[in-house]
């Protein structure tokens, strides 16, 4: 009873990239079918590779064309040489500059744009984040060209799927743009490799207006042992049942017997019983994780949008009739404060 | 600038409540009929404009500038009106609209709209423009960046916290994926709304009756020269794959049983 997920996503896995893409890409750009090229923007911290760019580069490397990764920030070179050895990456640029660092829009979109016509990009990537998301809008206006917004497959060179209304419509969207700027949904495609025999040559990227009026003063990240909550396996989300942030607590520590990453519903988020970073939905994440637990979360529209593409989902509510039920592989009927304690002390065991 | 203009973005669309559906040519979703209201992030940004006016006029000593005026600009069909409305009965001074017919605006891309913007921001040149992050019917989260690039003013997406320091300094405490991040900047600037900044308030039947009477200009995008050809295609619109509901389990045992035996994902 248990559908696969995405099935498409995972044959194409294996499949070495298609070739409809490159023959529709000559069809539509014959003039310049000489560089097709894809740029993906990398985002990365404290010199390691953001994941959300390894799903990026899958999705990128669906479009059959050559894939040049451009890394920016201070001390760039070392995550530049993470990157040359990821599979499908065939070069890579960097800006080595203090003013790239903490991904700034103002400096980083004028960078994006003059890579893309150094390289005469026909394609450029990043991922559906909160980086990708402040910038490839930015970049797309200054070469007067749309955006196509957190995809979840791509059906050739200038057509992708998307969803829309919280999830509840699916687009297929056709660009007559002769640059796609695109956000990838991260959930939607697997995490490229790293393949450490080739790595891909590093060469600087172009000089691009850096002047700001925007600076960065201070950031606060919540900090956990947890597993990340975009790219969790499991992932236990709780709902404003939880009635207070002391009672939290008890998602916490299922979370921990289970090795899970924690969600949130708007309610607990809007309530304090949680972090803001920790929201699942149309807002918030996105998840695909392959266990799904909402712990006394009702099932709004807007939360669902975020996690109906887990594996397996299950829901713990004392409302039987709750929404969530009509989409949860497994629902019991309970009081959360009893069924929590009893399955973190049987998963403990 | 000793005063400050602020200009809102409000887009009227299908209520966050409305369980939609997908039409049966599989070309958009059904719009007839259904409840339409002011994009919730948008309300977020009508209300934070009117909350820095009644911050800045309660606290003068302060040294940031007074809020002068209000403009809502909706770009949309006839019916945007209403939601223009709406923003004025909040506490917005005047408003645009930018009509568009039923048709077209069915596919007003954010790149159209930021164009759209852009012209009356040149006219109107306000200090700050508020937009919501995303609009929850395209989900796109695209129009704010965009304007910005368009107009070369810096941006603060997705908001959790504005506070206007100067004539011509503002920080932003931003939501990002980890955390928060604050930002310093110049204004002009495009700020967009996230969910946390504030909670939008009730127009009040006073106030409502007092909107009627506030100024709503109507414009064409000829009227701003601006081309809002879609740049992209809508080749179809789909229901996504049901899930097949479930099943109800007894007790915390069966559950963990069905997980690790059934599910195998435990």
């Amino acid at each position: 009873m248990l559908a696969p997920i995405r099935p498409a996503a995972l044959r194409s896995l294996t499949r070495q990239p298609a070739t409809w893409s490159q023959q529709s890409s000559v069809r539509c750009f014959s003039a310049s079918s000489h560089k097709l090229a894809t740029l993906l923007v990398v985002e990365h911290k404290n010199q390691t590779v953001a994941a959300a760019s390894l799903n990026a580069l899958t999705a990128a490397g669906k479009l059959g064309e050559k894939i040049t990764a451009l890394v920016a920030g201070n001390n760039a070179q070392k995550v530049a040489e993470e990157v040359s050895k990821l599979e499908g990456v065939a070069n890579v640029v960097v800006a080595d500059d203090a003013a790239y660092d903490h991904g700034l829009p103002e400096v980083y979109a004028p960078l994006v744009v003059a890579t893309q016509k150094q390289m005469g990009a026909k394609h450029i990537l990043a991922g559906h984040t909160a980086f990708g998301r402040s910038i490839l809008p930015r970049a797309a206006a200054l070469m007067d060209v749309a955006q196509i917004s957190d995809i979840t497959a791509i059906e050739s060179a200038d057509t992708f799927v998307r969803p829309v209304y919280a999830g509840n419509a699916i687009a297929t969207v056709k660009s007559i743009d002769p640059i796609k700027v695109i956000t990838v949904r991260t959930t939607a495609f697997p995490a490229a490799k790293t393949n450490a025999q080739a790595a891909a040559p590093v060469e600087a990227a172009p000089s691009a207006d850096k002047a700001s009026p925007t600076e960065w003063v201070s950031e606060e990240l919540s900090k956990s042992d947890r597993p990340e909550l975009a790219s969790a396996k499991i992932v236990v989300s709780g709902g404003r049942a939880l009635k207070s942030k002391e009672n939290f607590e008890l998602v916490y520590k299922l979370a921990d017997a289970m090795g899970a990453a924690v969600g949130a519903s708007r309610a607990a988020v809007d309530a304090g019983y949680c972090d803001n970073s920790l929201q699942v939905g149309q807002t918030g994440k996105i998840v695909a994780p392959q266990l799904y637990i909402a712990l006394g979360i009702s099932g709004a529209i807007q939360h669902l949008a975020g996690m109906k593409d887990s594996k397996v989902i299950v829901a713990v509510n004392k409302d039987a009739d709750s929404p969530i039920f009509q989409i949860a592989d497994y629902g019991l009927v309970g009081d959360v404060f009893k069924i929590l304690p009893e399955m973190t002390e049987k998963l403990a065991k | 600038m000793s005063s400050l203009r602020i200009l809102v973005g409000c887009k009227r669309v299908i209520d966050y409540a409305v369980k939609i559906r997908v039409n049966a040519g599989q070309t958009a979703v059904e719009v007839a009929g259904v409840k339409h209201s002011m994009n919730p992030f948008d309300e977020i940004a009508v209300e934070e404009a009117v909350r820095l006016r009644e911050r800045h006029t309660k606290d003068p000593a302060s040294g940031s500038p007074k809020v002068e005026e209000i403009i809502a600009v909706s770009c949309g069909p006839a019916k945007a009106q209403e939601t223009l409305r709406t923003a004025l009965a909040m506490g917005a001074d005047r408003a645009i609209h930018v009509e568009v017919d039923e048709k077209q605006a069915a596919n007003l891309q954010p790149l159209a709209v930021a164009q759209l913007f852009r012209a009356i921001i040149e006219k109107e040149k306000p200090h700050l423009v508020i937009l919501g992050k995303q609009a929850i019917d395209d989900d796109a989260g695209q129009t704010g960046e965009m304007l910005a690039g368009l107009l070369n003013w810096p941006q603060g997406t997705f908001a959790n916290k504005i506070d206007i320091t100067g004539d011509n300094a503002m920080k932003v405490v931003r939501e990002i994926d980890g955390g928060l991040e604050t930002l310093s900047t110049k204004l002009p600037a495009v700020v967009t709304t996230d969910l946390r900044l504030n909670e939008p308030r009730y127009a009040s039947l006073p106030n409502i009756m007092k909107a009627k009477k506030k100024p709503l200009v109507k414009m064409t995008p000829a009227d701003l020269s601006v081309d809002i050809t879609p740049r992209l295609e809508t080749i179809k619109v789909t229901e996504p794959s049901k899930r097949q509901g479930g099943k109800k389990v007894e007790s915390v045992d069966e559950l963990l049983d069905k997980l690790k035996n059934e599910a195998g994902v435990l």
